[in-house]
């Protein structure tokens, strides 16, 4: 049974090497890891997608739903034979929904070294305002 | 594998976790020459992809967001080390909602066996991944045996 089993992932990571190659066979997305943190003018999503360059790279609003998808671009050599595979697939995909009061008109993303960073700031007018307490 | 099926005590959940969790064992076992006593659980950081031709083998590290002055490639009798740190700037003021992204030191060893030739090692680190590349040995290749 084991010998089945290896014979199946080897053949999964000769797909996806067949895939970053250019081969057109449906592959799972990864879901690419996130950091998600709020500060008073709005809120901040770092994800890793290593091997996505800004060509490859897309980052919309579709309605309410932001979503980020990007693809690795391998140059593999004639030849080149799968050994070992962590990664599967060459397509990061990820989406969240967005609350009303992040203005979609001002988001902002940049891509350093595999890392995506999208800033969604707050609507002006909604941002919580903190009131001061004035002593008399 | 079965045995634990069998087991009165055990709810039919449980088991179909464990054979969940065996069976992605032993597909990640599988690409990961069975199990080596320096390999790291599926999910490590980072991760890493293999492949090879005739005449080399190529590493993939899939380290985004890392300085590469702070990587560290060495290879000793056959075996590929990738250490180094990421860090990961925390905003005190902001509140998290999610920390899913590894922080950290981090290290990786890759058996490549003995046959690359230690001298002849190539690194480069663009858009997230570190890509080592590595020449076979002449006595490593696979040759063609011509039938008389």
């Amino acid at each position: 049974m084991s010998t089945n089993v290896n014979e199946v992932a080897r053949r999964q990571a000769d797909g996806a090497m067949a895939q970053a190659r250019g081969g057109r066979t449906a592959e799972s997305a990864i879901r690419a890891p996130a950091d998600v943190y709020e500060d008073p003018d709005g809120i901040t999503l770092v994800a890793d997608m290593p091997g996505v360059s800004r060509e490859r790279l897309s980052v919309r609003v579709d309605g309410d739903t932001l979503l980020l998808e990007g693809t690795v671009q391998f140059e593999l050599p004639e030849q080149a034979e799968a050994v070992h595979a962590d990664v599967r697939s060459r397509l990061y995909r990820r989406s969240f929904v967005l609350s009303r009061e992040l203005d979609s008109a001002q988001i902002q993303a940049t891509l350093k070294d595999g890392v995506l960073t999208v800033r969604m700031p707050k609507r002006a007018e909604l941002r919580a305002r903190k009131i001061e307490v004035k002593g008399s | 594998m079965f045995g634990r099926l069998m087991s009165p005590q055990s709810s039919l959940v449980e088991d179909f976790w464990h054979l969940q969790r065996e069976l992605d064992d032993m597909l990640a076992d599988g690409l990961s020459s069975s199990g080596a006593i320096r390999s790291s659980p599926r999910g490590s950081f980072p991760a890493i992809n293999v492949i090879q031709t005739p005449a080399e083998v190529q590493v993939f590290v899939f380290a985004p967001g890392v300085d590469p002055k702070k990587l560290d490639v060495s290879i000793q009798q056959g075996l590929l080390t990738v250490s180094g740190e990421r860090q990961i700037p925390v905003h005190e003021q902001a509140s998290y909602y999610r920390q899913e992204r590894f922080g950290g030191e981090f290290r990786r060893a890759i058996s490549l066996a003995d046959e690359v030739d230690p001298e002849r090692v190539d690194a480069t680190y663009r858009e997230g991944i570190l890509r080592v590349r590595l020449q076979r040995r002449e006595a490593a290749r696979p040759r063609q045996i011509e039938i008389r």
